[in-house]
């Protein structure tokens, strides 16, 4: 009976198998028999072309396929509104500027008459070794009277850039005189003394293009070279040796230098340290190399020459080797503002592409005529320039012996710099050293110099020091005392 | 924005192409010439490379003789315009000694303290004698007179803040303040017509610089919430600070700065505000104090102001006004402070007359009467253009009317027949404004009579017909003058 039961489903189960196992065998055949038709068995390129092939074929294609999709990104989350709210709320800056420290409250010392070598500091008179006033123009009675009529007839300012009814016929006959009087063709004014070598630097360099500038320039060119996004390579401090390898290794490292414009920019004197570039031998360099000359005169000119035509003039070099000569005038020719002279297409470049003259009011024209004049009593007095000369020597003579400070600039330069010999390791105390010394100064002896201060963002590293600027107007006495002072109080405060 | 009718723009671009193509084909002669010629600059780049100058050379010097006009006399409400002759097709002008006397519509002398004033004149001619004119030596070394710090108490007390610093070119003071206040990791968030010394500045001092559309409070939240959820490029630090940087009055479309509403914003995403006042401080408000009293701002919701004394003043230099404990830190920190010579005694002498006059404590009312003059003038001025159908930028209050011309050619028409006319003019175009939308723009002042502004008026209707500058109908009504308003903004 049992076996009776489970007869039926054996049998049913062995004639599914048997009928499935048919059905597979006639579907294989089938396969086969198209696989292997005679279209398949055709011969292409000497290649049998076998059934297989259809199949390898197929994974290729599926392959393919799969390759050619993108591959998986997650998909992108902006930040929702109320994300950015919470990062808005959770952010705190800065405070606009750091905690005030000990030395920023110091206050300078305020003047209560003319800047002249004799002048009114809090009731007091004292010497001033703190203007620039080289030649002594300072209270001159024909630049005030000058001025005067100008004034009168001008107002005080211009009103306007050059370009938009600023123009005024001074402006047009100062720029003629600097010109007629340095010997170039042509020279444009600036209304600001520090503006003027920051404005005209990006009109002539731009991306791309080589400058080689000396480490110790003022903040005004560096500031200028920033914003022209030259590359801009240093080399040492008036070291000639050291700008031959520069300029030596610029022009082997770029092969487009041919190219692009090459710039040397230095200072006649140097600001922070006093002292007097060579230029003989930077033209010779200028020449071999094939780069263009950038000389900032603003304490040379009115000074060194013969006439007081400045570095060019010392040296014996055409003013025409120069490319283009920049000077602030707040310094010999006791005005202020500052001019740019050269060729004549580099002076018409700088009238519509120097964002310093295009976009800012002109000089105020009683400065202008004070310029004039300033110029007019140069050439007819070089006597001034000769009273110059001795008394810096005398100066030097008298300072050269001080333990402790060690003059640090050319023995011709009207900025007399006295760094320490031994410096106690760090800018900060240095100054407050070299402060000490210019307060007790003023305070006991009654003479004021001051000690060279220095911007957080200012980039030249060498060495403060104590300025003494030397006046045609100094008289000896003056001088002398200024040297006795410094050696007493210096040996004073070295000493504790 | 400036809609520029459609006609208008399709001419315009036509003219520049014209322009361009013959400028082209001139350099293609130019070029072929030069290269027969000896050039002794050999191996050397040459100063100025070939497409800079292209602008200067062919489209700027056509019209060189309406640009840089010299004066021979103060600049006031008349002055004299030297005439100049070119025999080489406008490249070099050569001075004549003849001089035409002109009105004045171009200097920016908002108070009329340009010329020699009664009151200021012979104060600052006494501190000349006093003082010279300059005190050949840095603030910090020996340049700081007496007169200087009373000019910056007076500066302060006028401006609202408790503390001011002065120098001696208003340009220099932007470019060498704001990269003492913010450095590598800061966001500066200017508008996009600000001034070039602003951008000087902001590219001096290394910090990052975004710009938001113009005058427009909403882009600038957008732009500021962008910004602080991203923080800085590429490794998205939060930022060290932000400063957003507007001006007063904008001078090239004599916009009021939408204030208020910056100042809101920028509290509430605690940004710093800085406010170039150049064109606005002296001009507009009740008293002269600028946008912050026109618009009813507190001057201690604006964290660093600045303006200049060119303009309102009639001398020169800038200021900065701000706490004491900013002002402290700037003398410590700008170069401009502690290398560039000081401002010169006498001009320092004619700003503290000249806030003295306005304040009313020269004893007269002079002060009050030139602050009324010059709104009134200013609005009875604009209303009277805009009836006359020309399309004029700006808003009501401000001293500053651009006048739309577009097209290249209108520029010289427009200002050598307002000068035969003897009116002076001022144009201006590209690069100072963008390639198509040349004007013309005019500066008020409070010198200029009720007659002066007439006798301009008929001089600038006339040349307007004749230019065809007219674009919009002339309306006689008030109402329609509303609706045009709210057309330009």
């Amino acid at each position: 009976m049992f076996e009776a039961s489970l007869n039926p489903q054996i049998e049913i189960s062995s004639a599914m198998a048997s009928a499935v196992l048919k059905i597979v065998n006639t579907t294989l055949d089938w396969v086969t028999f198209a696989l292997d038709a005679p279209s398949a068995r055709a011969v292409v390129f000497g290649v049998h072309i076998d059934g297989h092939l259809f199949v390898e074929v197929l994974l290729l294609v599926v392959i393919l396929f799969l390759l050619s999709q993108k591959s998986y990104k997650p998909p992108k989350r902006p930040l929702t509104k109320k994300e950015i709210d919470e990062l808005c709320d959770q952010w705190v800056p800065e405070p606009l500027i750091p905690p005030l420290t000990e030395e920023m409250q110091s206050e300078p010392p305020v003047l209560e008459s003319a800047a002249r070598p004799h002048t009114v500091v809090n009731s007091k008179e004292v010497v001033n070794f703190a203007s620039a006033n080289y030649l002594g123009l300072i209270g001159h009675e024909k630049l005030l009277a000058s001025c005067t009529t100008a004034l009168e007839k001008y107002g005080v300012g211009s009103c306007g850039p050059r370009g938009f009814y600023g123009t005024i016929d001074v402006h047009l006959d100062c720029e003629a005189r600097i010109a007629k009087f340095l010997g170039t063709p042509d020279s444009i004014l600036y209304s600001y003394g520090l503006s003027t070598m920051f404005s005209a630097i990006p009109a002539f360099a731009k991306r791309g293009d080589i400058i080689v500038v000396d480490e110790g320039v003022h903040w005004g060119i560096q500031n200028g070279l920033h914003l022209s996004r030259s590359t801009i390579v240093y080399f040492k401090h008036n070291d000639m040796e050291s700008l031959r390898n520069t300029l030596e290794k610029v022009t082997a490292e770029n092969e487009r230098a041919k190219k692009l414009r090459r710039y040397i920019v230095v200072e006649a004197v140097y600001q922070n340290s006093g002292q007097i570039a060579p230029l003989d031998e930077i033209i010779r360099l200028k020449e071999e190399y094939r780069f263009r000359v950038l000389l900032d005169e603003s304490n040379s000119f009115g000074v060194l020459g013969s006439s007081g035509r400045g570095l060019t003039e010392y040296y014996g070099v055409p003013i025409e080797k120069i490319d283009i000569v920049t000077a602030a005038m707040g310094h010999a020719l006791a005005t202020e503002g500052g001019f740019c002279t050269g060729s004549a297409r580099v002076i018409d470049h700088q009238r519509l592409s120097s964002s310093g003259y295009v976009f800012s009011a002109s000089l105020p024209p009683y400065l202008a005529s004070a310029a004039i004049t300033a110029i007019d009593v140069l050439e007819e007095n070089p006597v001034l320039l000769k009273k110059l000369k001795e008394n810096i020597t005398l100066l030097w003579k008298g300072l050269s012996d001080i333990p402790g400070l060690s003059i640090a600039s050319n023995v011709e330069s009207p900025i007399v710099f006295l760094k320490l010999e031994k410096s106690t390791g760090s800018v900060k105390n240095d100054l407050i050293l070299l402060e000490d010394i210019a307060d007790r100064v003023l305070k006991e002896d009654n003479i004021l110099v001051v000690a060279s201060k220095r911007s957080t963002l200012d980039k030249c590293c060498l060495a403060v020091g104590i300025r003494l600027f030397v006046s045609a107007a100094h008289s000896e006495s003056d001088l002398r005392k200024a040297s006795a002072s410094l050696k007493r109080v210096v040996a004073l405060v070295l000493r504790s | 924005m400036i809609a520029i009718p459609y006609l208008t723009l399709l001419t315009t671009y036509f003219s520049y192409g014209l322009l361009f193509v013959f400028g082209h084909i001139r350099d293609l002669f130019r070029n072929i010439t030069g290269w027969f010629s000896s050039n002794n600059l050999q191996g050397y780049a040459p100063i100025c490379l070939g497409q800079e100058d292209f602008y200067l050379r062919r489209l700027y010097f056509r019209i060189q003789d309406c640009f840089a006009r010299p004066i021979s006399s103060a600049p006031g409400a008349w002055f004299d315009v030297i005439e100049r002759y070119s025999n080489d097709n406008n490249k070099t002008l050569k001075r004549t000694t003849k001089i035409s006397r002109c009105l004045n519509l171009g200097s920016y002398s908002y108070l009329g303290f340009s010329a020699s004033d009664e009151y200021c004149t012979p104060r600052v001619v006494e501190s000349l004698k006093k003082y010279s004119p300059s005190t050949c030596s840095s603030r910090v070394d020996g340049g700081t007179t007496v007169l200087h710090n009373q000019l910056e108490e007076y500066v302060a007390n006028f401006v609202g803040k408790p503390a001011a610093i002065v120098f001696g070119m208003g340009f220099v003071t932007n470019s060498a303040i704001i990269p003492a206040l913010i450095g590598k990791g800061g966001l500066i968030i200017s508008d996009s017509l600000n001034h070039s010394s602003i951008i000087n500045g902001a590219r001096g001092s290394g910090a990052t610089v975004r710009v938001f559309q113009h005058n427009s409070p909403s882009h600038l939240e957008e732009v500021l919430r962008e910004q602080i959820a991203d923080g800085q490029p590429r490794t998205h630090r939060p930022w060290k600070k932000i400063i957003v940087i507007v001006e007063g009055i904008y001078s090239m479309e004599g916009e009021l700065c939408k204030l208020p509403e910056i100042i809101t914003i920028c509290k509430k995403y605690k940004a710093y505000a800085y406010l170039d006042e150049a064109h606005s401080i002296g001009a507009v408000g009740k008293t002269g104090r600028g946008v912050c009293e026109l618009l009813g701002v507190e001057p201690a919701d604006v964290d660093i102001m600045m303006g200049t004394f060119t303009k309102s003043f009639g001398s020169c230099g800038g200021y900065i006004a701000g706490s004491k404990e900013l002002i402290q830190y700037l003398k410590y920190t700008c170069p401009a402070h502690l290398y560039a010579t000081s401002m010169s005694p006498p001009a320092a002498e004619q700003i503290i007359s000249a806030i003295k006059v306005l304040l009313g404590e020269d004893g007269t009312s002079r002060g009050a009467k030139k602050l009324a003059q010059i709104r009134e003038n200013s609005n009875f001025f604009r209303s009277e253009l805009l009836k006359m159908g020309f399309e004029v930028l700006g808003d009501y209050d401000s001293p500053i009317m651009p006048i739309m011309l577009y097209n290249p050619a209108k520029i010289p028409a427009f200002s050598r027949e307002c000068l035969k006319q003897n009116v002076a003019v001022v144009m201006v175009s590209f690069p100072a404004t963008p390639l198509l939308l040349a004007r013309v723009r005019i500066c008020i002042s409070a010198s200029h009579t009720k007659e002066d502004l007439v006798k301009a008026l008929e001089v600038i209707s006339q040349v307007g017909d004749l230019v065809g500058i007219k674009y919009f109908p002339a309306e006689p009504g008030n109402q329609q003058q509303e609706e045009k308003m709210l057309k330009l903004d």
